[in-house]
């Protein structure tokens, strides 16, 4: 039988199911139920657990632990997130595979607690210095936050490039029915051959390191991860396309605000209207083929991107479309979030 | 022919980039002579810091992670934690540990971590080119208090030893200097304690090393020496601060 | 069949249990259910509501802005939320906290004595379980066994206390 879960412990339990064996946190509302369930789950698995003295020692522990090869993870909401973009700057300057959740709430500075998709920008396009991305995903159930978690280890570990999950308020805090996976088998895992286990003598030795001081090497660093990257979007990139088929108006949205604009498509259907939903589940790398596909379809007459921000997926829209057909916004901001009837609304006053 | 000195096994072939009459030499000589004396070859993880010594992953012969400015504890200690049976150190000066780094010095080692971390105190910011460092003398010159660090303006030196000696989860905290023979022998012994307690799994523990700086000092190495041993030590003593039996 | 419920109370009402139950309920009988609480300072004390969401079919949003029934276990709630109800759709009022009555006549309107029949029922916390069998009846989405199947797990820790919220529940499904 399914188990009705948290989508914060459902998403700790699935880490740990996945293969987490180390986690380091620090206090945030709303994501507190991820440390609290790690505190004492992880030691009923031989993991290990750290609350930190801030964001910032926390991710600059999971560098430690993911240089050291252990399947390490950090969650936080938006504010501590900014503080953790030094270290993960550094983690992808490093390669260094990890999972770092965002349950964002509204901002900026300390903002409000309620549910907002306001860091898009930051987890999409790099949030720290220099030229690198997560592989970002917005799931939008506890289901599928359950199901991309528990996968995400392997990933992260496949391509060095860590995984950001990037849920919200609403995400964290909602119980759904859930199905949880068995325990993957970690004695299976090969061992990383670029990790610091501490047993590597002379010139096997290995250094954990993001300082490449010569131009050359460094630009040349940055390239093999843009090639990572591209073959993250080659093999990675998920999306969920709801009956755009034959949509005239295609709205467009992620995470929870997903469902809601899902609900939004059927209301709009009974009416008579040709509505479709294309969610990406992939925030980066951002499903522009797919986006671009339907742009092309003759039936599409316009876009709605509908977002808990000012406008920040819109962009990227706008980008992968290639705005062959108009794109228009609706959203809330600041931790207010909109119903699907809001939705309704919107698309009846400002298309039909 | 007897061979009487060599190079610890413990350090690469990689030459030092310190400038003439630095201590971080004879300090990385020492740490190595150590680890290779209780055997940690194959056993052990060092960390980096952000500083003069940022390329010490290059010269310690074992597996190194490279911090970020300040954060080596906390690095060490996500290493310590997934591999509790290896031998982890951190290697930070001033400005890393007690400056930018102090939240991350002060919680591992009230958490006890099970780490050892070797302090270079030179009162200087050495990399970015001779700034006040926390540690920094009242009175001494550096590029950001040009007529000597006055406490009015600039605060007072920090004395990162008797701070953490408070603490509970620290095993052992001591204060050695690099300025002649016998201080460096008992600096030595100070690192092998650190290290047989981190083995021993007693608790945090911490060697400061009071280094010279001629460079930024704007001394030549031997009245750098001179000042390491005259001028630092009457504001930081030499000693064992706290020690678990 | 989709059935979009709102509870709305003071901290401590149980509000948030009694949307939970509802939600186990949804497990047990294997329906589609989300249970999106409100969260924050104004779980300590202050009002605190929850919306449920039941249904055969995956549920989309859990966002609810035309609830078909509102549960109000006190008067801010049902302020706060008597507009939103779905024209056809119900109000539970506990009446025992709430004198007024309902302004709108396009919806069906139950008065619960909640806190003095759970007094009758033996045990003052149990005005959320009264006002779970009212729910219970009047939205026929579950039969009674279920719901007490699912009561008697959820405090199978405290068996002492199960008696007392069977009558409880009963008191709350027996009303008219």
């Amino acid at each position: 039988m399914k188990e009705l879960m948290k989508g914060n412990e459902a998403i700790a339990e699935a880490a740990v199911r996945g293969g987490c064996r180390a986690f380091f946190g620090y206090p945030i509302t709303p994501q507190n139920e991820i440390p609290e369930y790690m505190s004492w789950r992880l030691f009923e698995v031989g993991g290990t657990y750290v609350q930190a003295e801030s964001e910032v020692a926390a991710i600059n522990m999971v560098y430690g632990a993911a240089g050291a090869g252990a399947r390490a993870m950090t969650s936080s909401s938006s504010p501590g997130i900014s503080l953790k973009q030094e270290g993960i700057s550094y983690i992808c300057g490093a390669r260094l595979p990890c999972v770092i959740v965002n349950m964002v709430r509204g901002g900026p500075g300390l903002g409000g607690i309620q549910p907002a998709q306001s860091d898009y920008f930051q987890a999409t396009k790099g949030g720290g210095h220099g030229d690198y991305h997560l592989l970002v995903y917005g799931p939008s159930s506890v289901q599928e936050c359950v199901d991309i978690m528990y996968n995400a280890f392997d990933v992260s570990d496949k391509y060095r490039v860590p995984v950001m999950i990037l849920g919200d308020g609403m995400l964290g805090q909602i119980m759904e029915p859930v199905e949880l996976p068995e325990f993957k088998d970690l004695s299976k895992l090969p061992r990383k051959p670029w990790a610091t286990y501490g047993d590597n003598k002379g010139k096997d030795r290995q250094i954990v390191n993001s300082l490449l001081i010569e131009p050359d090497v460094l630009e040349a660093h940055c390239h093999l991860l843009e090639d990572t990257y591209k073959e993250i979007a080659k093999n990675e990139t998920a999306f969920e396309n709801y009956l755009c088929d034959d949509a005239e108006v295609v709205i467009t949205a992620y995470g929870t605000v997903a469902r809601i604009a899902k609900s939004a498509v059927n209301i709009l259907r009974e009416q008579g209207k040709k509505v479709g939903l294309l969610r990406p589940i992939t925030l980066y790398p951002f499903p522009n083929d797919e986006f671009a596909r339907v742009a092309k379809q003759d039936c599409v007459k316009t876009f709605v991107c509908t977002e808990l921000s000012l406008g920040q997926m819109i962009e990227d829209v706008k980008l992968a479309t290639g705005m062959i057909k108009p794109v228009k916004f609706f959203g809330r901001t600041g931790g207010n979030v909109m119903s699907p009837e809001d939705i309704v609304e919107y698309v009846n006053k400002e298309v039909y | 022919m007897a061979i009487v000195y060599k190079k610890s096994n413990m350090l690469t072939d990689v030459p030092f980039h310190y400038c003439p009459g630095c201590t971080h030499g004879i300090a990385h000589k020492l740490v190595a002579e150590v680890l290779e004396e209780i055997g940690a070859e194959g056993n052990v993880v060092g960390v980096a810091p952000v500083g003069c010594a940022v390329f010490a992953y290059n010269y310690f012969n074992c597996d190194m992670q490279e911090a970020s400015h300040g954060r080596a504890p906390a690095v060490a200690t996500g290493i310590k934690r997934v591999l509790p049976d290896r031998i982890v150190f951190a290697y930070q000066g001033d400005g890393d540990l007690a400056s930018i780094g102090m939240a991350e010095i002060i919680h591992a080692a009230t958490r006890g971590e099970k780490i050892t971390v070797i302090f270079i105190n030179n009162a200087i910011y050495g990399m970015t080119g001779g700034q006040m460092a926390p540690t920094t003398l009242e009175g001494q010159k550096a590029t950001t208090c040009i007529y000597g660090r006055n406490p009015e303006v600039n605060g007072h030196p920090i004395k990162v030893c008797e701070l953490l000696s408070t603490l509970t989860g620290p095993s052992y905290i001591a204060r050695g200097a690099l300025c002649d023979a016998a201080s460096v022998r008992k600096a030595k012994t100070m690192i092998r304690t650190a290290f047989q307690n981190q083995i021993d799994k007693k608790g945090f523990s911490f060697v400061e090393l009071l280094s010279a700086c001629p460079t930024n000092w704007g001394m030549n190495p031997e009245q750098a020496l001179s000042y390491v041993k005259n001028e630092m030590q009457d504001l930081y003593p030499l000693g064992v601060f706290k020690e678990v039996k | 069949m989709e059935n979009k419920i709102i509870i709305a109370g003071f901290g401590g009402q149980g509000v948030q249990s009694l949307g939970m139950f509802i939600a186990f309920a949804s497990i047990h009988d294997g329906k589609e259910v989300t249970f999106l609480p409100s969260y924050g300072p104004e779980m300590r004390g202050g009002t605190s509501n929850c919306s449920v969401v039941v249904s055969d079919k995956p549920v989309a949003s859990p966002i609810i802005a035309r609830p078909d029934i509102l549960i109000a276990m006190n008067k801010p709630s049902l302020a706060k939320f008597e507009p939103k109800v779905k024209p056809g759709g119900c109000i539970i009022v506990n009446s025992s906290l709430i004198e007024d009555k309902v302004q709108r006549t396009d919806v069906d309107v139950y008065y619960v004595d909640a806190n003095r029949l759970a007094q009758e029922a033996g045990n003052a916390k149990t005005a959320n379980i009264v006002v779970l069998g009212a729910y219970t009846k009047i939205s026929g989405v579950f039969t009674p066994d279920v719901m007490k199947a699912v009561i008697e797990h959820k405090f199978a820790k405290k068996p002492k206390v199960i008696p007392a919220n069977f009558k409880a529940f009963d008191l709350g499904y027996a009303l008219e």
